[in-house]
């Protein structure tokens, strides 16, 4: 084997190296990975209760949050283990237990207003953040179960505390008793 | 006998037939109280148009439909209404809103029961409108509204009407006992069926292992002599008497996944319906009785039983001799997909046509059952009528991997139990799959739910961004007209 055959041989790979280097060097720096479609990806595995126990205005802003990694993965009470479980698979982070500091799991829960005792405030009216409560000024107001997200939301501002969480109605008609034989 | 075109796979089972089917039908004596629950076995409950108290005449209306999947019930008994109240009863849920009528021996009837009088004159629009109102719904075992099952094959342009005289299910025998002593019922309804669901043609499928019901039903045929109508004699193969499946058996097509007959243009009635519905057109009688199989080892003479809907269980337990032995279970249904019973004081619904009291000697080897691991035989893949991978799915259903479930076709089980019948390992496979539906359904619904709230807070926060604009602009006009007289001021002194 002479000397020049591998003089060329490691010139070709010094070579190589340094092209694909710069490449990736300036792929990394320029093309940007759509941020907008991970938030997504990542809003679409939350469970949309609006509630704000992770300390953001709502699930979209935790996604981007998780997104460019200002949030851990653990804030999300209302999706308990299952969400924790999905966003870790989805964006390759360890797997870690739900921080009590922002609330833990609840079965879940819609609101009830007690018309009796509402008098027509109106200031659960702008808590909801999914327009779940009709209601006008000195008129009884009512939640929209199906709609309720269960968030709490509405609790503080009631005067006089006539709205309470009750356990949300089941969502299947399917019931799955055994086999009798 | 040349083997007869049927739906893959599928397992003959020992019938239990001739216990009940020896004798003719009993009428029940009419009950001094009876139970009549909302919800008759679809999980939709009707709306109570009667109050506490009301004097109500046999057929009366005392509950409306006012979901498509829930049927109108009517008064089976004279008498007043004592209580309108969440019961136990015979439904899949175990519990639904019952209206309690106690009898009073006037026997009166309520005026609105009169023959159809106009019945030829009636459009398939009309007379399906007419059945809704009459409570008709699948004696079958679903209870499912004919009329809502009409209306869907009027919209999808059905051209064949199934009626279903199958009857797969081992123990039950009220379709052939009907059948033959009432074939001319039958006939009659098939043809009211057929043009309500405005389909060119009607075939009645009948197991060969009925053949006093073929007979008969063939004799009501010939004294018909209706072209549109034929018999169709199906092998006695479990189960058969499915819908999807006795549709491919006997028109030789599959109904597709997630579809309903009616895409496949055919509509699926039972026999005992089609004689329900002659009841309706001869008499104008809505939906106050059906016949119902009482039978397995814990009954003294096992039979079939006319008895009016709401009956007490007990009653009709007792018309059939009573109890004997040591019964195990009350179950309703037969022993493949029958449901355990709370007691015998639930009422009769539409959908039961069977009530079986089983005894150790009927059930003992399922009770007595161990579960052990899966061997990988493939026995379950081998009669699954839906042609599903049974072994699959249960790997997937104890992950809770839905999208595996989904991708192996868990929503076309139709929940017939021949797996776990033949699993040597005795896995209970059926209940596994029936609590993955639910999970599957509960996820989907979660799902939507997530999907409305994150676009009712978009909305939301739109609304919001847009006022603070609005609220902005109108601060920025007044503001500068605020500021323009001077300006003018300041031009005009110029």
């Amino acid at each position: 084997m002479n000397a020049g055959a591998i003089l060329i041989a490691v010139l070709v790979a010094a070579t190589l190296a340094v092209t694909l280097g710069v490449a990736l060097g300036w792929a990394a720096a320029r093309i940007e990975p759509n941020a907008d479609s991970l938030v997504e990806r990542i809003d679409a595995l939350l469970p949309q209760t609006q509630c704000g126990q992770c300390r953001y205005p709502g699930c979209r802003p935790y996604a981007a949050a998780i997104a460019s990694s200002a949030a851990e993965i653990d804030r999300c009470p209302p999706g308990g283990e299952a969400t924790v479980r999905a966003l870790a698979e989805l964006l390759d982070r360890a797997l870690r237990p739900l921080d009590p500091e922002f609330g833990v799991p609840k079965p879940a829960q819609v609101a009830w207003i007690d018309e009796a005792r509402c008098i027509g405030c109106a200031r659960c009216l702008p808590a909801c953040p999914v327009d779940a409560i009709v209601g006008t000024s000195r008129q009884m107001h009512t939640v929209i179960t199906r709609q309720c997200t269960g968030c709490e939301l509405c609790l503080p501002p009631c005067p006089v505390d006539c709205i309470e969480l009750r356990p949300a109605p089941a969502v299947s008609r399917r019931y799955s008793q055994p086999r009798a034989a | 006998m040349a083997a007869r075109p049927t739906f893959p796979a599928g397992l003959a089972l020992d019938a239990h037939k001739q216990q009940a089917c020896g004798t003719p039908i009993v009428e029940l004596p009419l009950p001094p109280q009876v139970v009549l629950a909302l919800d008759q076995g679809t999980g939709y409950s009707a709306e109570p148009v009667v109050t506490v108290g009301e004097a109500v005449a046999a057929g009366t209306l005392v509950a409306h439909a006012g979901h498509p999947y829930a049927s109108a019930v009517h008064a089976s008994l004279a008498g007043i209404v004592v209580a309108i109240e969440t019961r136990e009863a015979a439904v899949p849920s175990g519990r639904s809103v019952c209206i309690v009528i106690d009898g009073n021996a006037s026997n009166r009837i309520d005026d609105s029961v009169r023959p159809v009088a106009d019945l030829a004159a009636l459009s398939p629009d009309e007379l399906v409108q007419r059945l809704r109102d009459a409570g008709i719904a699948g004696l079958g075992g679903a209870g499912f509204p004919t009329a809502t099952k009409l209306a869907y094959a009027r919209n999808l342009g059905a051209h064949t009407l199934v009626l279903n005289g199958a009857e797969c299910e081992p123990w039950i025998c009220c379709d052939d006992a009907l059948m033959r002593s009432a074939a001319d019922d039958v006939v009659l309804g098939a043809l009211i069926l057929r043009r309500a669901a405005s389909a060119e043609r009607c075939v009645i499928a009948i197991e060969d292992d009925k053949p006093a019901a073929i007979a008969a039903v063939t004799s009501a045929i010939e004294r018909l002599r209706d072209e549109a109508l034929t018999l169709a004699v199906v092998p006695a193969v479990y189960p058969q008497g499915a819908e999807r499946q006795l549709i491919t058996a006997v028109v030789g097509v599959e109904v597709p996944a997630g579809g309903l007959p009616a895409d496949a243009g055919v509509v699926c009635q039972n026999v005992a319906t089609a004689a329900a519905v002659a009841h309706w057109a001869t008499r104008g009688e809505p939906m106050l009785s059906r016949v119902v199989t009482v039978t397995g080892s814990g009954v003294e003479h096992p039979g079939n039983v006319r008895a009016p809907i709401g009956a007490p269980l007990a009653a009709l337990i007792a018309a059939s001799g009573g109890y004997r032995d040591t019964p195990l279970r009350l179950i309703a249904g037969g022993s493949m997909t029958g449901r355990a019973l709370p007691s015998d004081e639930v009422g009769l619904t539409k959908s039961m046509n069977c009530i079986f009291v089983a005894t150790r000697d009927d059930i003992g080897s399922r009770l007595e059952a161990v579960e052990v691991p899966c061997i990988r035989c493939g026995d379950c893949a081998g009669v699954c009528p839906a042609g599903l991978l049974p072994q699959q799915l249960l790997r997937a259903a104890h992950a809770d991997a839905h999208d595996t479930l989904r991708q192996l076709g868990l929503s076309d089980c139709i929940d017939c139990g021949l797996c776990d019948y033949v699993c040597p390992s005795q896995i209970l496979l059926a209940d596994r799959f029936r609590d993955a539906r639910r999970r599957l359904q509960e996820a989907a619904a979660m799902a939507q739910k997530a999907a409305d709230a994150r676009e009712r807070h978009g909305l939301r926060k739109r609304r919001q961004q847009e006022a603070a604009t609005a609220e902005q602009q109108t601060f920025e006009s007044v503001r500068d007209r605020a500021r323009r007289p001077d300006d003018d001021s300041a031009g005009d002194s110029n």
